[in-house]
């Protein structure tokens, strides 16, 4: 795997081991909370009890004065920095109001902050919180999205004559004529609960001003620093160089929710200029469970029309969206519209969706981002297809699935940047085929026929999607031979345990034709390298990956001119052995990567650069796609349920998966099956209840249930490999795939199961044991 | 934290025996993270749940979270610092990345701790009981697959001995 040999060729596509493992393993990651910031004060928010409430007054003249506390702050003692935090993805038609870092005067959900204690260490300052008096006026709150609907229902904000805050609608054919014409329409309503991101690291911020160069440094696991940057340098008035953003090196998990912007983001840096110390946040669990963003909660009210063999016609959906207190960004309901078609013909569609204001925490993405929940209301339509025209569900797809040959395909419908949405490749019969053959599926049905007739209630659930992965605008790499000799790759994206370090010096190293052991990959620090995106939506082998590939081959332009200049040589004549770039492959005629650097980066002071020499080895490249990827699979279900308990028991699960060419197989395997854990959460266990006050009902481990390795299911993993055109490494995203339609599989098989018992409806995500119980006691009376 | 109402404990970590005053609600967790600076065990939901800062006290594997350090008076603990004290990779970690079972690593030393205590009461034999022996220990990263073949192949190692 690594380049004893010499020459390199072909990392990409090589399982090659991560570097980061040793550390991680060994106990010396540095994690944010890991970093060592002498002299650093703690930081301890309180934070609202009340879903919706005026505040009267706050009261902190106690806390003040307990030895070991710093400072006090309310949102109204830091009024100038209490400024909009801009929605991620707007839209014109948006009903936007101000989500403020701290807000003085109310508050829109439970775990909103509205102080900040300062102390010597985090202990003291949750001694502080509790000395702090808030005197509250309650207001009617909204708990869900039904509520924020209802007629003469409260409003999650005062003043406001609707709780929607904007109506998403994408439209394809005509579906209203379409549907009356279909032979055969079915229709369902489909719900989709909350959930949360939950890496196993909760959020964090530490700052440190430095009043003699005015930099603000600010160490924070965002996903998306360059992006931090811009919030802050927009809302402090301040130049973006004297802002330098810091993921660490090491950050435990994202998902989604990291990629978000905070007002703590906010809070923390400037209290650490204004007090003239470093000041450092970390998040516990129980603040992260009401403060971090979440996901997914979603109404489909869903129409299908088809013919006698069940040809989709006409596609009719109607969704409701929570988009939390705030709108934190439209990504996710503009994910959700464009995805209901997924890998199918669908000539006529029309999806409808109110994103509506409530008073939980707002939502933005999480793993998946909007594609779980379509995937879930259009893969249970295709299973109740079958069910209404008595023929074969997996035929049912096979009948309607975009066809290898047809691609570039366009969907019909728009992008979110209103373009017309295209699938750029894949082969979706061949992903439905592949997960059919491994499940043995003739004789997986005539084995189900058995069982049913022993009474036994076995179900086989299948759900196929497409994911667009890879989005713009843009993310770029900076290649730079370092003055001792060593290739660095910098990356502006920040990673969160997706083994960049590895990633990217393979593909560097392909383009380089130089091993890996010489390049050094670093990320997510803005001082690094000015422009820059973020990890998220599967995006980053798809954009930065290009980047680093480009990058690099304009380096090894660079390198060989130089040697050739050194060696006499034509640059073509040039290979690299080892470190040393040699003439027709001869060590004896060579130079080393660290000459190179002596003669073009370091120079001698006064005197020329030999003749064709170019100065400074440094290179850079942003690739921008023309839009997103799509990446696409077929995941399969078997399940037995417990009709007495409810409790499920997956016998056996598939997943094909496509997300074009692959850069470490491993990894990519990794993100796959890590994702389909969250996905498994997502079907059967998580569940951020809130009460009809949106008092969050579980708001703790205890209450919210992550799943374990005894609750995740043996999988049987395949690829499928179609190159994406647009970019030149035909790589597609991996990050979201395992996730997206693991709840519509289960649902489908356990629905599949109950079949016999007069079929009871599942139409809920998760499916809890107390709902199957549910379900099976309603068919029965009904 | 006010030393002077504190607690002399003497604590063996990592095979070192050293004496530290402690307050009284000080946790385990955070004296080996602030104190000792051992930063390897880290907190995750500090509610017992995750498993993240499990250690060994005395040859059991307990949640750091929910230990006071005044409790480990005279116990003796080992953190993930501890298991490749020469630099060098020990079995269980060697599996660990054989079988891509971590990815952010956040989790990742909660789990060398338990499943090293766990496999000193004996060998893992199947997935089933692999998977009861990481059930104590949440991951989102990596699905648990590579886990579940990591321990697996470490009890081979180790049953070897």
């Amino acid at each position: 795997m690594t380049d004893h040999a010499g020459v390199v060729k072909g990392m990409i596509g090589t399982s090659v081991a991560r570097r980061e493992d040793d550390r991680l393993l060994t106990g010396r990651g540095r994690y944010l909370d890991d970093l060592e910031l002498p002299g650093a004060l703690a930081a301890a928010f309180v934070r609202s009890t009340f879903a919706h409430a005026n505040i009267l007054a706050i009261d902190a003249d106690a806390a003040r004065e307990l030895p070991g506390v710093i400072a006090v702050y309310t949102g109204a003692d830091l009024m100038e920095i209490q400024k909009p935090l801009a929605p991620k993805v707007m839209h014109p038609k948006l009903r936007d109001y101000p989500r403020l870092p701290m807000p003085p005067r109310a508050v829109h959900y439970v775990g909103e902050p509205i102080a900040i204690v300062i102390a010597q260490t985090r202990y003291l300052a949750e001694d502080a919180i509790e000395l702090i008096e808030v005197d509250y006026e309650e207001l009617p709150a909204v708990g869900s999205t039904a509520a924020a609907l209802a007629p003469g229902g409260a409003m999650a904000h005062e003043g406001a004559d609707t709780n929607v805050a904007v109506r998403l609608t994408q439209s394809a054919g005509d579906t209203d004529q379409a549907m009356r014409d279909a032979p055969h329409t079915v229709s369902a309503e489909f719900t989709v609960t909350r959930g949360g991101g939950h890496s196993m690291e909760c959020r964090a911020v530490a700052a440190r001003h430095d009043p003699a160069t005015g930099q603000l440094v600010v160490w924070d696991t965002t996903q998306s620093p360059h992006y931090a940057r811009q919030q802050l340098s927009t809302i402090y008035d301040m130049p973006e160089d004297d802002i330098r953003i810091i993921a660490p090196p090491d950050v435990g998990g994202g998902f989604g929710p990291k990629a978000q912007f905070y007002g703590e983001e906010v809070v923390i840096p400037w209290v650490a200029k204004k007090i003239g110390r470093p000041v450092k946040w970390v998040e516990d669990r129980s603040e992260n469970f009401v403060a971090a963003m979440m996901e997914r909660s979603q109404t489909h009210r869903i129409e299908v029309g088809f013919d006698d063999e069940g040809h989709l016609i006409a596609v009719r959906d109607f969704v409701e969206h929570d988009q939390g207190a705030y709108c934190a960004g439209l990504q996710v309901p503009s994910i959700t519209t464009s995805t209901v078609p997924g890998p199918y013909h669908v000539p006529n569609i029309h999806v409808e969706l109110l994103a509506c204001y409530t008073n939980m925490v707002p939502t933005s993405s999480v793993r998946g981002a909007g594609r779980p929940q379509a995937v879930f209301a259009m893969e249970r339509m295709m299973d109740r297809i079958a069910e209404h025209l008595d023929i074969d569900p997996a035929l049912v797809r096979e009948r309607n699935l975009i066809q290898a040959d047809e691609f570039p395909y366009e969907v019909g419908i728009t992008f979110r940047d209103g373009s017309p949405l295209t699938y750029d490749s894949g082969d979706f019969p061949a992903l439905l085929s592949g997960t059919l053959d491994r499940l043995d599926y003739p004789n997986l049905r005539a084995r189900q026929a058995t069982l049913r007739a022993e009474g036994r209630l076995i179900g086989i659930g299948i759900a196929c999607y497409v994911e667009g992965c890879g989005l713009g605008p843009y993310e770029g790499a900076k290649v730079r031979l370092t003055n001792r000799g060593r290739i660095l790759v910098t990356l502006a994206a920040a990673g969160q345990g997706q083994g960049y370090e590895t990633v990217y010096a393979q593909i560097a190293s392909d383009a380089l034709g130089l091993g890996m052991t010489h390049i050094d990959v670093t990320t997510g620090d803005t001082s690094k390298i000015p422009f820059g995106q973020g990890t998220f939506a599967s995006r980053i082998t798809a954009t930065a990956g290009p980047a680093t590939y480009q990058a690099a081959q304009q380096m090894r332009e660079r390198l060989t001119e130089t040697a050739a200049v050194l060696l006499n040589c034509h640059p073509a004549e040039i290979t690299f052995v080892g470190d040393r770039a040699c003439l027709d492959g001869d060590v004896d005629k060579s130079r080393t990567l660290l000459e190179l650097a002596q003669v073009a980066n370091i120079g001698k002071h006064g005197i020329t650069l030999p003749k064709g020499v170019r100065a400074g080895l440094e290179t850079s490249a942003y690739f921008a796609p023309e839009r997103a990827a799509y990446a696409s699979g077929a995941h399969a279900a078997v399940v037995e349920v417990d009709p007495d308990t409810g409790g499920i028991t997956v016998l056996k699960y598939v997943i094909g998966h496509d997300c074009g060419n692959v850069i470490n197989p491993t990894l990519v395997d990794g993100q796959v099956l890590g994702g389909f854990a969250h996905g498994i959460g997502n079907a059967m266990y998580e569940e951020a209840a809130y009460d009809a006050d949106a008092q969050p009902q579980a708001a703790s481990y205890l209450d919210y249930s992550l799943v374990s390795a005894t609750e995740v299911p043996a999988v049987e993993l395949f690829h499928i490999h179609t190159p994406s055109p647009l970019n030149p490494l035909g790589a597609k995203g991996a990050g979201e795939g395992g996730t997206i339609p693991a709840p519509a599989a289960i649902a489908n098989a356990v629905e599949d199961a109950l079949r016999p018992l007069g079929a009871p409806r599942i139409n809920h995500a998760p499916v809890t044991p107390a709902r199957i119980v549910d379900a099976i006691e309603y068919a029965a009376a009904t | 934290m006010t030393e002077a109402t504190g607690h002399l404990i003497s604590v063996t970590v990592n095979g070192a025996t050293q004496q530290h005053v402690v307050d009284d609600r000080t946790t385990l967790a955070d004296f080996l993270r602030e104190r000792l600076r051992l930063t390897g065990t880290h907190l995750g939901c500090e509610h017992g749940v995750c498993g993240a800062c499990t250690v060994i006290v005395d040859g059991a594997a307990v949640r750091s979270c929910l230990m006071l350090a005044v409790q480990s008076d005279g116990a003796t603990v080992e953190t993930v610092e501890g298991l490749a004290p020469e630099g060098e990779l020990g079995p269980l970690q060697q599996a660990f990345k054989d079988n891509h079972a971590l990815q952010c690593g956040f989790c990742t030393p909660g789990f060398l701790m338990s499943v090293t205590a766990a496999l000193r009461e004996g060998p893992v034999h199947g997935q089933d009981h692999a998977r009861d022996v990481l059930s104590g220990n949440i991951c989102r990263c990596t699905g648990y697959s590579g886990l579940v073949q990591a321990v697996l192949d470490a009890s081979k190692e180790t049953d070897g001995d």
